[in-house]
Parts: structure tokens; sequence; C-alpha cells
């Protein structure tokens, strides 16, 4: 219960930084996304449990961050999130390898379910420069930042997951 | 009877009187040279000794000199860095000041209009929209549809509100369009934003003879923004015989990526026009 519970402020923590910090600092058109890579860091830990849970958090407040519907980052992070419990079914042994996969899995997802709900709503999209200036450096951005928030993660599940030492 | 001998001192005498001989010498200034000569070597000696002396004082003193200097440093340097906190706080103030006196300057310059001011706290998490976060809201006096704006021109409308902020979506989101008036053609045209944050406008009649320069200007028509608000300034024109209108691209005179405070128009009311749209009616 903690450990799902500790996602509110987690989460609400990561939309001031995206908003306030993170999303002021563009490469091209793209920025990192933090809700995505702790969302992914998160699923990737042996002991948790509460990954859905996370995902739906997190995207509901960014959700309500965002101009888009709650929606898209609810679906696209919930995408993610079985992608990553699926890769850590495969690529166990290797986590910070997994993470990096998922990292450009679910940022693909993630772009492709914003770039699909804008045109459905009657955005124009140039498919070709979207892919070029904003996929392309998220996807660039998110790769780099995602060691140091699997480390940061992988504490926080090692503290609020105390393994069980049998006697 | 007294003793010739003991009466008269000579060697008293002599000395006194060579004494007396030196000293009168010397005024005259014919001892100079040999008491050059003489003190030479000695003022050589004083010297390096008196130098040996201070090294060595040096030596032993230095270290309580160099607690004292390093001290008083360390007390310089604790000083300059709060002189620099000071000099980059004036300099945040007069930013501050600057962007508010313009913003007064818009605010005279465009009277009917009453205004509220607001600080830029975030930007929106996607990438794909261009939306900014404002610590203003409802409780401010806000609503959805106020026109945003800089000193410089129009910034784009409040599209969500809550109690104390606003989202604010920029003209440069790919989903805006907003009817311009280009000057001093007073062509009609279209300003449509896009991913890249480029503004372009579209729906220029043909007849219209645009060129580079033109100002670009808020017409007022669609009732969501009001008119005469500079946007930019045309800095390409393309045109094709075969097309059924010209199109250009601009310069918005808004830096959007470093937008810090706006100013929200208060009194303007959107004007919602859909329910004069008509819609297909059903045979």
């Amino acid at each position: 219960m903690i450990p799902a519970l500790a996602a509110f402020p987690v989460f609400t923590l990561l939309a001031i930084l995206q908003t306030s910090i993170v999303s002021r600092v563009p490469l091209l058109q793209g920025t990192a996304d933090l809700v995505l890579l702790v969302i992914i860091a998160w699923a990737l830990q042996e002991r948790v449990s509460t990954a859905w849970h996370w995902a739906v958090i997190g995207g509901a407040i960014i959700g309500l961050a965002s101009s888009l519907s709650i929606y898209v980052p609810i679906i696209s992070y919930l995408i993610t999130t079985a992608a990553t419990l699926l890769l850590r079914r495969r690529i166990w042994q290797t986590p910070l390898l997994a993470m990096f996969l998922t990292t450009l899995i679910g940022t693909l997802i993630s772009h492709f379910a914003t770039a699909l709900s804008l045109s459905i709503a009657g955005t124009a999209l140039p498919w070709a420069e979207t892919l070029k200036l904003i996929t392309l450096p998220s996807l660039f951005l998110n790769i780099l930042l995602a060691a140091p928030i699997y480390a940061i993660v992988q504490d926080l599940a090692d503290w609020l997951h105390p393994e069980e030492i049998k006697i | 009877m007294m003793n010739p001998k003991s009466k008269i001192p000579w060697p008293t005498l002599t000395l006194v009187l060579i004494a007396v001989g030196l000293v009168i010498l010397a005024l005259g200034g014919y001892l100079t040279p040999l008491s050059r000569l003489a003190l030479s070597p000695v003022i050589s000696t004083q010297t390096w000794v008196s130098e040996r002396f201070q090294a060595l004082r040096v030596y032993f003193t230095a270290p309580r000199d160099v607690n004292l200097v390093n001290q008083r440093n360390a007390e310089l340097e604790a000083e300059v860095a709060h002189l620099q906190t000071q000099i980059i706080e004036l300099q945040q103030q007069l930013g501050e000041f600057r962007i508010l006196s313009a913003l007064l300057d818009f605010a005279r310059a465009y009277p009917e209009y009453q205004y509220v001011g607001a600080s830029v706290i975030g930007r929106d998490p996607s990438p794909f929209v261009k939306y900014i976060h404002i610590n203003r809201g409802s409780d401010d006096g806000l609503r959805r549809g106020m026109p945003v704006v800089t000193q410089q021109g129009l910034v784009g409308r409040i599209s969500q509100i809550t109690a104390s902020a606003a989202l604010v979506q920029l003209i440069t989101d790919p989903s805006v369009t907003v009817n311009v008036r280009l000057e001093p053609t007073r062509a009609e045209a279209i300003l449509s934003g896009s991913i890249t944050g480029d503004l372009g406008l579209d729906m220029i009649p043909q007849d219209a003879s645009i060129g580079a320069g033109e100002l670009v200007l808020t017409s007022g028509l669609g009732g969501n923004y009001p008119p005469n608000i500079l946007i930019g300034q045309v800095t390409g024109v393309r045109s094709q015989d075969y097309d059924l209108f010209q199109s250009a691209s601009m310069q918005p005179v808004v830096d959007f990526a470093n937008l810090e405070i706006v100013l929200v128009i208060t009194n303007f009311q959107p004007v919602d026009l859909s329910p004069l749209i008509p819609t297909p009616s059903v045979p």
C-alpha cells in the first residue's frame, strides 16, 4: 500500500521538475520525460509489484499538468509498463540494458500515442519533422538520463521494499 | 710646592686637540672621502646583517602572519561573495523592473484594456504542444479565453484555468489559428502555429501585393483576440499562379522561449461563434 501511495509525492515532485525545468531546456523541440523514465525504472525493480499503480498515477498527474487529454499519458505509460514487465522477465540479468531498451520503446510509444491523439483532434503534424525535431532529440535526452534515474529509483525501491532476510 | 708634571695632562690635551682638529676638519668637509672610505664596509656589513636578521625574523614570524592574511583573505572573499550575490539580485531586480516597465508602457499604449500581470511558472510537459503555465487563476479574475500579451505583442490565450493557475495556449501551438491583418496593405490572413514553433501565414488573397517587412496584427475577426495587437513581421512570401491563396513566413516579435512575465487582458470577452456556424442538416 505504502509503495503505491509513495507514487503521489514522487510524481508530483517530478511533474513540478518537468514543467518548470526540464521542459524549458529542449534539445531542438524535444524534451526529456522524467515521469516516463521513473515509471520504467520502477517497473524494472525486482521486488516492486506496484508498477501498474505507478503508471496510472504518473499518467494522471502528467495528464493534469498537460493540455493533452488525461487518457493519453495514462494509456501510453500503461503500454510502456507492459513492455517493461515483459522485458524484465526476458532480460532480468541486465536491468540497465533493459532500462535503455525500454526507454527507447517507451519514448516511441509515448510519442506515437501523443501524435496520434493530436492527429485525431485535427492538428496537422508532419510525421517526418515530428520524428526529426521532437522524437529523436527526446529519445537522446531520455537515454542520457536513463542510467542516473535508474540508480535513484533503485535506491527508492530498496528503501520502500527492504530485502527480507530468512532466518 | 706643586709637582709640574702633575699639572699638565699632556696625553689628554693631545687627545682633545686631535679631537678638536678632527671636528674642525670634518666641519670643513675635509674628512668626507676618508669617512666614506671607512664607513662603506661598515654599512655593507650592517646591511648584510640586517637583511639576514630580517629574513630570520620573517621566517620565524611568518606562520602567524600567514594565518592572519588567510583569515583576512577569507573575510574578504566572503565579502566579495556577498557583494556578488547582491549584484546578481540587483541585476535580477533590474531585469524584472525593465520587463515591468515595458509592460507598463504596453498597458499605457492600450488604455482601453484592463490587465492582470502573471509570471510564467512552467511549460507543458509534452513537447508536442506549446502551452505555458502562469501563476494566476480564476481567483484573480481570469477566465478561459482571455488573451495574453507581453510588452512586445500577442502571446496566446487562456485555455484551461484553476483557482490559482492557468494554462495558456501560445500562438505557436500547432493547433492554433489566428485571424490577422497585414499592415500597411491591410490584407487579411490566417496565422497558424507549428510543432517547430515557427509561425506561418495562409489564406492571403492572391491580389494582395505583400512583401517582407509587413507588420502582422490581430484583425479581431473570429472574436478570439482583440484587434490591432502586434504579432510579428513578414519575412518571406510564397506565391504561385496556380494557387488560390498566397502564403508567407513570419518572425514573431515575442520571444516565446524566454517568457517570464505576461499580461492577461481581463476585460476582453471572447465571442463564441460556434452557434452561428451552420451544421449539416439531416434530411
